[in-house]
């Protein structure tokens, strides 16, 4: 293993072993998605839920869920000195914000395998748009990841931290969730999915998650400077 | 120091503000569709099109300040993202002007490239909060810039998704198969692109000379020994 591979490999472990330890934020963010299920169930007043309106109940909670890990994915490394650790290690620095996207990427599907069938089992009558629903998630994931990360790590070294993360990262994301909520719009529609336009939104998830990791590993080097 | 070539660019612009205005109203033919009203796409386009322009070249000058890590290139890229934003103001309040007289209402969801204005104009209102609540200057300097660049590389992304998101009604004036704008109608659009720009650069100049200038004054303050009375200011970054 090259020093990048064993160093990425060590953060992404320490990362998911401290999680499976202290349970900071996959819980919360489980817990809150299906909170928010029963908020929708209430505000829209519907009991079943099919195409947009699905689609739009179910990203908008994920969405939501996944800032509150986000707020929470540097905070160890700021309270505990891990930054400084990074900076001292003579290894290339983008290796952080590489495991950081991937522990994220863990988290979110973590929360998605609880959240989408919990959403399946409130809202939907067929669940067969579910396989093809996998690849939207997935592809997802990785842009919201990306992008996170990268505001997540500026948000933590500022005053801010808790109010920064939603505020930047919500305006950032509408690209990605027009495209997700695009693609799954048709999968969940009533009377079994159908696959209008789905190759067309997951090639613009792709280029959404090209960009974004190609510029967060461009620029993250420079958020460890000091 | 950046006060040099200021009064020639502002009589530049404001002459050019005069002719393009006046070749609005008395050159450029009335539009058969929408009549008068049809005038504020010379206002509402020119500033639009600066503002997104305006907003990636505030992403270059972060570029700029990351590669040299010379504080001026952040003070441009904060200054041009600034500018930028107040004209992104005046793009979204002639355009719901616009809609309102030729939709019928002053907002119109299904018109992707207002709605993507919105998007960007939403996503570059968060620079000032997300600026201010970093405290230290190197590395309020240094993340504001990767800011500008990835909101840099969001601006066409987006654009991208919302066309996708919609139908088309939004005027193609420039893409339409049988020809787009009448040789009159462009050249005045043209002119007033450029007094757009140059009402722009203006802008950023002395927007620039002031920061410079207070920059200056807090220095000679210092070197007084006699420290400002409530301290500097975190709004402006300084320029050297």
């Amino acid at each position: 293993m090259t020093p990048s591979r064993t160093a990425f490999a060590a953060i992404l472990a320490k990362d998911l072993r401290s999680e499976l330890r202290t349970l900071q934020s996959l819980p919360a963010m489980a817990l809150f998605s299906v909170t928010t299920f029963v908020i929708f169930r209430f505000g829209l007043d519907r009991t079943s839920l099919s195409g947009s309106l699905a689609a739009g109940v179910l990203w908008a909670t994920l969405l939501f869920a996944a800032v509150l890990g986000i707020n929470r994915l540097f905070v160890a490394e700021r309270e505990e000195g891990g930054f400084d650790a990074i900076r001292l290690a003579p290894i290339d620095r983008s290796v952080l914000f590489g495991a950081k996207v991937t522990a994220l990427i863990v988290y979110l599907l973590a929360l998605e395998l609880v959240a989408v069938p919990i959403f399946a089992l409130f809202f939907l009558q067929d669940a067969g748009g579910l396989g093809p629903l996998a690849g939207v998630l997935l592809l997802t994931d990785l842009g919201l990841a990306a992008t996170g990360a990268l505001i997540s790590s500026m948000a933590v070294n500022s005053r801010a931290r808790d109010l920064l993360v939603p505020l930047v990262l919500l305006p950032l994301v509408v690209p990605l969730m027009i495209a997700a909520t695009g693609a799954t719009e048709p999968l969940l529609a009533l009377g079994g999915p159908s696959y209008h336009r789905f190759g067309t939104w997951l090639m613009v998830l792709g280029l959404y998650d090209l960009i974004f990791g190609l510029v967060g590993y461009a620029v993250f080097d420079f958020l460890l400077e000091d | 120091m950046y006060g040099k070539g200021l009064k020639p660019l502002s009589i530049a612009t404001v002459a050019m503000i005069a002719l393009s205005l006046s070749l609005v109203f008395f050159y450029a033919p009335l539009d058969g569709d929408q009549g008068f009203i049809q005038k504020i796409f010379y206002l509402h386009v020119p500033l639009a099109m600066t503002a997104l322009v305006g907003f990636i070249v505030g992403g270059v000058f972060a570029i700029a300040h990351l590669r040299t890590n010379n504080r001026k290139w952040d003070a441009y890229s904060y200054v041009a993202i600034h500018i930028s934003v107040i004209f992104g103001v005046a793009v979204l309040i002639t355009g719901a002007i616009w809609a309102k007289a030729s939709w019928g209402h002053w907002w119109v969801w299904n018109e992707p490239t207002l709605v993507s204005f919105l998007i960007v104009f939403l996503m570059y209102a968060t620079y000032y909060p997300f600026r201010y609540a970093i405290e230290d200057r190197d590395r309020q300097a240094r993340y504001a810039s990767v800011f500008a660049i990835t909101a840099g590389a969001f601006v066409p992304l987006n654009f991208m998704a919302v066309r996708m998101a919609q139908s088309l009604v939004h005027p193609r004036v420039f893409a339409t198969s049988n020809g787009g704008l009448p040789g009159e109608m462009l050249v005045v659009f043209l002119c007033c692109l450029v007094a757009m720009a140059l009402l722009w650069v203006t802008l950023v100049k002395f927007e620039l000379t002031a920061k410079s200038a207070s920059g200056q004054v807090k220095r000679l303050r210092r070197a007084l020994d006699a420290p400002a009375p409530g301290g500097s200011s975190r709004i402006a970054p300084e320029v050297s």
